[in-house]
């Protein structure tokens, strides 16, 4: 048995064990035939086990063998060959077209995963931070009405964590990030019955799709410019991270430009960090892997994996710098004064992040790598610890024989009183990042569409003639878009 | 031209319009019901089969044996080809589908002999090439709506308006069109072609002829009015009578028309406050989508939309049965306050978001791999072209969750009745979620059959107005538009025996 036949096995088995898992919980729940709770621990806990020592063995194959890149073609999942070749065309009436084909024509969607210095460290990380999660959440989420829903939306999770983190074509990054934002904005409408966490899902929806409109458009002009979607026609073939893009400064402006927008939707940095504390409102588990440890870091994620082409334009490395320290210096302020312990984590988290992507920017990729590893790990603990915090500060109170004391610092007493409030006013509304988005884009835009509705409608009354119309008496829906907001 | 191995294609139009005949005679609407599912299901076995005889030849077209149309009336009229082999059975499961979930309170109000009729008159246009013959079905496949509206007793006024003026312009532009004659390896005119145009346009619901849609489903019954729209009739309109004939300018200016539809359709269903006009711009906004790619005449991005075409058949087809059920439950369906329906109805809620997300090009479903094509090659033509498509794509996306969790999610609905899932509904439900997934998972017979599609309408096109576009890769530079590809002139092209509009020789070997 060669080597590359070893890996290629492991390969599968970290991808494999995820999916088999999504499988299981996702064709039991469409049958309508849940698994009952037991079941369903055994089932995480084996997915992500096989997965993490697969992995584990990679790495320690990787180490010994001196491989730094293990690429592992899983299949041409569509494939489009030029007109005139191939079995898809049809005989001797296929000339005429190929002699009009251009090599555009051409269209390949690989499926790649890509073991690498970037990718096994990250998913090692995921498989033990969701493998925690999982045996914790299995007690947490105890007799809940929704646990399996929340388990078939943790599998997508992990399934997309997986993906996106092997991933070697751009496409199949892509899949694997669109599972994230779903599972993501599913759970935090984990619990349907109130409207604000329903409203805040719909909030992380919408950013998301920001973000997935912005890492499709880069990807598409990826592919349009090396006509591959695999990251060594664009990354260059050395391995990370010292590849070099063959794309000119131009083109590096324009795909780091999207790729940015994209990492900042989905590491909520500004202007898009209104949604990360309202993504709290989900269950504790998922509160801590995902926006704590794992879905929070795959804008740096991403970053770090296109860094050879950040790297060719000035533009787009100090505009990276640039968001991550506004997002630390942000997330800091507004962290000061939040009141719930889950929000005052989010901002903690939303500092790190920050740096992280800063650092980024600043070519520091390893730093910015070891830098994510350590925080995810420590800020899982963090979540997971919160629901036990009031127990915490008892025992230290305890032990203390006195309160804990939360005396200002010597130099906010510096501040004077009024811009002491007005600071704190502007912490506590999170910059106001919030409403200029809603009055600058959502509210027009509302009342641009509404007015059109009513045209139509006016428009459709004049032909019709129709007094007892039944639509006609449902109220607009602006309160979901303004409430979400 | 290669024959099936039986009369597969007449059988499957016969059989819905004997049904039809048959069903009209019932008083009784649950014999109706069992009635028309028969007959849907004998039609649906008829298409399938006749798709993979088709499959089975490696023909580009074929028809019926024994020629019994054509001995008749003098020519070959139905013929199965690379474009309609896999639309057939889509038609034709749609049809069986709803009429499969059509719950037991709704079947006095939803017409079955007008639903067997139209599903003959469907698949006759869906088999059927001849220009005159696909505007002449297309206007017969207007009127069983129309008297359905009639019966319900609600205006008409504007859905024959505009079904009138599309047919009547859909005319002009054929008589012109004929009048103009043969043009020797050019395309025709634009002055001829536009009424032809403008009529198909209308037919679609583009901007700003769309406003037909909407009335459609606000009056007739949500299954009616699905069957009308979702198998896209306007595209294969555009296909058979504008696509061989018109002029890059013709061909632009529905690209551009269908563009912005596309994007304005999907900001509208983010808006809207009643559940079937949400779907119903939902709707516009896919089918806008299609003939978007339409234009672009490359392989790729024929592919994309003729993939994004069948995808959209089958995901908007099912999230409309998912929210015609949700109708049967809770009568006519509101946007405006959460329902609190996912403890009452899981599988429906479940069903809810695969097909939505199918529709929206979520990835490992149908929709995924279609948007992907039709984005890659607009973004290679005008990047504005794919930006825009994006920006609609991520809208649709927005307002179909805005919609499931305003369906789905809130306080718990208590009602005095159990609204779970019955078994023909799950039937369905389920049929529609495996081939959402299959087709996800699996897109490389579904592509490879579209591109074949592609090929035919490409050579068909160059047949007739000789050369396709040549679409060089343009440098696609921030700041700039990408480089306007260069419009090669129209030279003859020495061609095998093409398949062309007028039912000619065409063998496959």
């Amino acid at each position: 048995m060669t080597y590359d036949l070893i890996f290629n096995v492991l390969g599968l088995v970290v991808v494999g064990a995820p999916a088999a898992l999504m499988v299981v919980m996702g064709l039991t729940t469409l049958l309508g035939r849940p698994l009952n709770e037991r079941m369903v621990g055994r089932a995480v806990q084996c997915a992500v086990t096989v997965g993490l020592v697969a992995s584990v063995v990679m790495l320690a194959m990787m180490l010994l063998l001196g491989r730094h890149h293990v690429p592992i073609e899983l299949s041409r999942w569509v494939e489009l060959p030029p007109a005139g070749h191939g079995a898809a065309t049809h005989g001797s009436e296929s000339h005429a077209v190929a002699e009009s084909a251009t090599v555009s024509d051409e269209y390949h969607f690989h499926i790649q995963f890509v073991f690498d210095r970037l990718s096994v460290p990250f998913v090692i990380l995921t498989f033990v931070l969701c493998g925690t999660i999982g045996a914790f959440a299995n007690r947490y989420m105890h007799h809940e009405p929704g646990f399996n829903r929340f388990f078939t939306l943790y599998a997508l999770f992990l399934l997309g964590m997986v993906v996106t983190s092997m991933a070697g074509t751009i496409e199949t990054l892509f899949s694997g990030w669109e599972m994230v934002g779903l599972s993501s904005a599913l759970l935090v409408a984990f619990y349907h019955e109130r409207p604000a966490p329903v409203r805040n899902g719909l909030r992380v929806w919408i950013v998301y799709r920001i973000s997935d409109a912005a890492l499709l458009l880069a990807s598409i002009v990826l592919h349009r410019i090396k006509h591959l979607g695999d990251f060594e026609a664009f990354l260059g073939s050395t391995h990370w991270p010292g590849g070099t893009s063959p794309l000119t400064s131009y083109e590096a402006l324009l795909v780091g430009s999207l790729l940015l927008v994209a990492a900042a939707g989905k590491s909520a940095l500004v202007p898009f960090s209104g949604w990360l504390p309202r993504a709290m409102e989900g269950p504790t588990p998922s509160s801590a892997v995902f926006y704590g440890a794992l879905s929070v870091h795959l804008g740096a994620f991403l970053l770090l994996r296109f860094s050879p082409i950040i790297v060719l334009s000035p533009v787009v490395g100090g505009l990276t710098v640039a968001i991550g320290l506004v997002t630390a210096a942000f997330a800091a302020f507004a962290g000061r004064v939040q009141t719930d312990i889950k929000c005052a984590l989010t901002f903690a988290s939303l500092t790190q992040v920050g740096l992280i992507v800063a650092e980024i920017g600043m070519g520091w990729y390893y730093f910015a790598l070891i830098h994510i590893l350590g925080h995810g790990c420590l800020r899982t603990l963090q979540f997971l610890r919160a629901p036990s915090l009031l127990v915490d500060y008892r025992a230290m109170e305890n032990a203390m024989g006195d309160r804990v004391q939360n005396a200002s610092s010597f130099w906010m007493r510096l501040i004077p009183e009024r811009l002491r409030t007005w600071l704190y006013r502007l912490a506590l509304e999170r910059g106001y990042l919030d409403a200029l988005l809603s009055d600058l884009i959502v509210v027009p835009f509302i009342r641009v569409m509404t007015w059109c509705d009513t045209m139509e409608r006016k428009w459709t009354a004049y032909l019709t003639v129709e007094p007892d119309r039944q639509t006609q008496r449902i109220q607009p829906p602006t309160s979901t878009y303004e409430e979400s907001i | 031209m290669t024959d099936l191995h039986l009369p597969w294609l007449e059988m499957g139009i016969l059989i819905p319009l004997l049904g039809g005949l048959l069903v009209g005679c019932l008083r009784d609407p649950l014999a109706a019901r069992k009635w028309s599912l028969v007959a849907c299901g004998m039609t649906l076995v008829c298409v399938v089969s006749a798709w993979q005889d088709f499959g089975i030849l490696h023909a580009t077209r074929a028809d019926d044996p024994g020629h019994v149309l054509a001995k008749l009336i003098g020519r070959e009229i139905f013929i199965i080809d690379e474009l309609s082999a896999p639309l057939l059975p889509l038609v034709a499961l749609l049809y069986f589908l709803v009429t499969i979930a059509t719950m037991r309170t709704k079947v006095r109000r939803f017409s079955f002999s007008w639903m067997l009729f139209s599903e003959a008159l469907l698949l006759a246009t869906f088999s059927c090439s001849e220009p005159w013959l696909v505007i002449a079905l297309l206007a017969l496949g207007t009127v069983p709506p129309f008297f359905e509206l009639r019966a319900r007793k609600r205006c008409t006024r504007m859905y024959a308006l505009y079904m009138l003026t599309s047919v009547g312009l859909m005319v002009l532009g054929q008589l012109l069109v004929t009048i103009e004659g043969e043009t020797g390896g050019k395309p025709h005119a634009l002055w001829a072609v536009i009424p032809i145009l403008f009529g198909v346009l209308i037919r679609c619901g583009t901007l700003p002829f769309h406003t037909w849609t909407t009335d459609l489903f606000e009056k007739a019954t949500f299954g009616t009015a699905l069957l009308f729209l979702a198998p896209i009739t306007g595209a294969y309109a555009a296909v058979r009578l504008v696509l061989p004939v018109a002029p890059d300018a013709a061909l632009r200016i529905m690209g551009l028309m269908s563009l912005i539809t596309a994007a304005y359709s999907a900001a509208m269903a983010l808006v809207q406050r009643d559940g079937r006009r949400f779907f119903c711009f939902l709707l516009l906004s896919h089918s806008s989508m299609v003939l978007v790619g339409l234009e672009m005449l490359s392989l790729v991005g024929l592919t994309g939309a003729l993939s994004l075409w069948l995808s959209v058949g089958i995901s908007l087809g099912g999230f409309g049965i998912t929210m015609r059920a949700l109708e049967a439950r809770r009568g006519r369906l509101g946007l405006v306050e959460f329902q609190g329906l996912y403890e009452n109805t899981p599988a429906l809620a479940v069903c809810f978001l695969l097909t939505g997300l199918a529709c929206v090009g979520f990835p490992l479903t149908i929709g995924f791999v279609g948007t992907e094509l039709l984005i890659d090659d607009a973004v290679k033509v005008y990047i504005y072209i794919g930006a825009a498509v994006v920006v609609a794509s991520a809208m649709n996306g927005i307002a179909m969750v805005q919609a499931f969790f305003l369906l789905f999610t809130g306080t718990r609905h208590v009602s005095a009745i159990s609204l779970k899932i019955g078994v023909r509904e799950r039937f369905a439900v389920l049929t529609l979620a495996a081939l959402v997934l299959l087709g996800g998972v699996f897109p490389q017979p579904g592509v490879v059959s579209r591109y074949n599609a592609a090929k035919q309408l490409t050579r068909e096109r160059t047949a007739l107005v000789g050369d396709p576009k040549q679409v060089p890769v343009p440098q696609v530079t921030p700041g700039k538009k990408a480089i306007k590809p260069v419009k090669p002139k129209a030279t003859p092209v020495a061609l095998a025996p093409a398949a062309s509009t007028t039912g000619s020789v065409s063998i496959g070997h």
